[in-house]
């Protein structure tokens, strides 16, 4: 049925099954987008959304997703800036798994802020004094560097690069994709350092509260690091399951160690730098505030505040997964493989709910106390709702665009020979390129 | 966000956030824009065409 549109020489799954497939997760998107209309309609009274936790579940699943992100700026980087050429078979996975996830924050912020019709003012009416301008700028800024990114690939489909000025285009941006690249590693490099500093520059709150360097505290490196080093990992990660899923390998084993190694070693020397960071905060900065470091955490069993949410994050999602990426045989056994991105991915989203939400929940006044917090099912299907758009997004592309250049070369089809009446139809479109056998987003 | 706006004031914060957005976009604007002629102009001359 859509056999035409579907890249020469790799396999697909029949329509039917596709379609049924992107029906199920369509359900789950529809009812992301009920509960999101409830929350439009009707208001945050929706949500279980507290004094304490004014932050809620889609504020930390979009802090979380632009961190996961983070895989394309630091990937481009990469390919682009540094010239890591290898990456370039995996460079459209990290641009679409980016262009997802900061596709999901902008939407999450858009049912977030409570009167979306007055969105626009953090444009026209800019606070210059606030790290969340500087984001709102970013952020949408940067949003259009992933679509300037993805377009190539939507051109390269089998039928739209058939018209002579997709074509052209497609191959006149990957020419100049390095400038792109290197404007959204600049926009990158401040929005998720911003992200970082609000809980940094909060000296009210204790427990986020950090020195720094001029105007930025420490927060605002560490997140920047952070997402530089686990992105990666997330980008390994789908990857990973999209192999899964497909039963195909799809990038060579070479590309996913290099990205692994780097991943690794970033999140080895980021670990390093965050360990330093807490210990003299709670040595130093806390006190200077009039808070001791068990003043942060509860002994009480079972408690979201206890000191093990610090063990977790730190040792067993950043130390442990640091250490299987930079020891080659580890890395190269799939398993370890597997268990290194997992956990990084995980330290990276619980470093983000201990610094976006747990930092507003810690009492901070005598007379307060600990809070608890538990998500509406309006707020757990309105975060649910990017993960479901998310897979149909990777599922369409995956079917109709070139994502993975190494694929046919992995997975070889015995095709029939084609009638040389067939075989003229559709030659291949002239180029200029420097490899014109190839298609722009595969050179 | 622009300098005709009655609350612009013309000090390091306006200059620099606004600097800063405005450096980004005009890239991306002259990026972008480029690519479009170039490739209709490309179009135009037959470049990326199935038939030749």
């Amino acid at each position: 049925m859509d056999s035409a549109l579907i890249p020469k020489g790799v396999k697909r799954c029949p329509a039917w099954q596709f379609i049924m497939w992107i029906g199920a997760n369509g359900a789950v998107l529809t009812w992301g987008v009920f509960a999101l209309l409830l929350v439009y309609f009707k208001g945050l009274n929706q949500t279980n959304m507290n004094n304490a936790y004014g932050f809620a579940l889609w504020i930390w699943a979009d802090l979380a997703v632009i961190a996961l992100g983070g895989g394309a700026f630091f990937t481009g980087f990469l390919r682009y800036i540094v010239g890591k050429d290898e990456l370039k078979n995996i460079i459209n996975y990290a641009v679409l798994i980016g262009f997802i996830c900061y596709s999901s924050a902008l939407m999450i912020l858009g049912f977030d802020i409570g009167q979306p019709l007055r969105g626009w003012f953090i444009f026209w009416h800019a606070n210059v004094h606030s790290m969340l301008t500087e984001v709102a700028f970013c952020l949408t800024a940067y949003f259009g560097v992933l679509a300037i990114e993805y377009a190539p690939l939507v051109f390269e489909n089998r039928m739209i690069k058939k018209v002579p000025f997709f074509h052209n285009l497609s191959h006149n941006m990957h020419e100049i994709m390095a400038v792109f690249a290197a404007t959204g590693a600049f926009l990158s490099f401040f929005h998720q350092g911003s992200l970082g500093g609000v809980p940094g520059v909060l000296f009210g709150r204790p427990f986020g509260f950090r020195e720094g360097v001029l105007v930025w505290p420490w927060t605002f490196f560490l997140f920047t690091w952070s997402a530089a080093a686990a992105g990666p990992c997330f980008t390994i990660l789908i990857t990973k399951i999209t192999e899964a899923v497909t039963r195909k390998k799809l990038v060579k084993d070479n590309v996913i160690d290099l990205l692994a190694k780097i991943s690794g070693w970033m999140l080895f020397f980021y670990i390093i730098a965050k360990i330093g960071d807490t210990l003299y905060w709670a040595n130093v900065t806390a006190p200077s505030k009039g808070s001791t470091f068990m003043d942060f955490y509860t002994s009480s069993s079972g408690s979201a505040y206890g000191l093990w949410i610090l063990f977790a994050e730190i040792g067993v999602c950043g130390v442990l997964p640091a250490l299987i990426l930079i020891i080659p045989k580890l890395r190269k056994t799939q398993a370890t493989l597997w268990l290194a991105v997992i956990l990084a991915v995980i330290g990276l989203c619980l470093n983000r709910w201990v610094m976006v939400l747990q930092v507003l929940a810690i009492p901070v006044l005598t007379f307060e106390s600990w809070f608890t917090y538990f998500p509406s099912w309006q707020e757990i299907a309105t975060t649910i709702l990017p993960v479901a758009y998310g897979v149909i997004m990777i599922s369409t592309s995956y079917r109709y665009l070139p994502i993975f250049p190494q694929e046919r070369e992995l997975n070889p089809i015995d095709e029939p020979a084609a009638p040389p009446e067939v075989a003229e139809s559709e030659p291949e479109p002239t180029d200029a390129g420097p490899e014109p056998e190839l298609s722009p987003a595969e050179s | 966000m622009f300098p005709f706006n009655f609350e612009w004031i013309w000090d390091a914060g306006h200059i620099v956030f606004h600097g800063g957005l405005w450096y980004a976009l005009t890239i991306l604007g002259l990026g972008i824009t480029y690519c479009i002629i170039k490739a209709a102009l490309d179009a135009a001359k037959g470049k990326g065409s199935q038939h030749h």
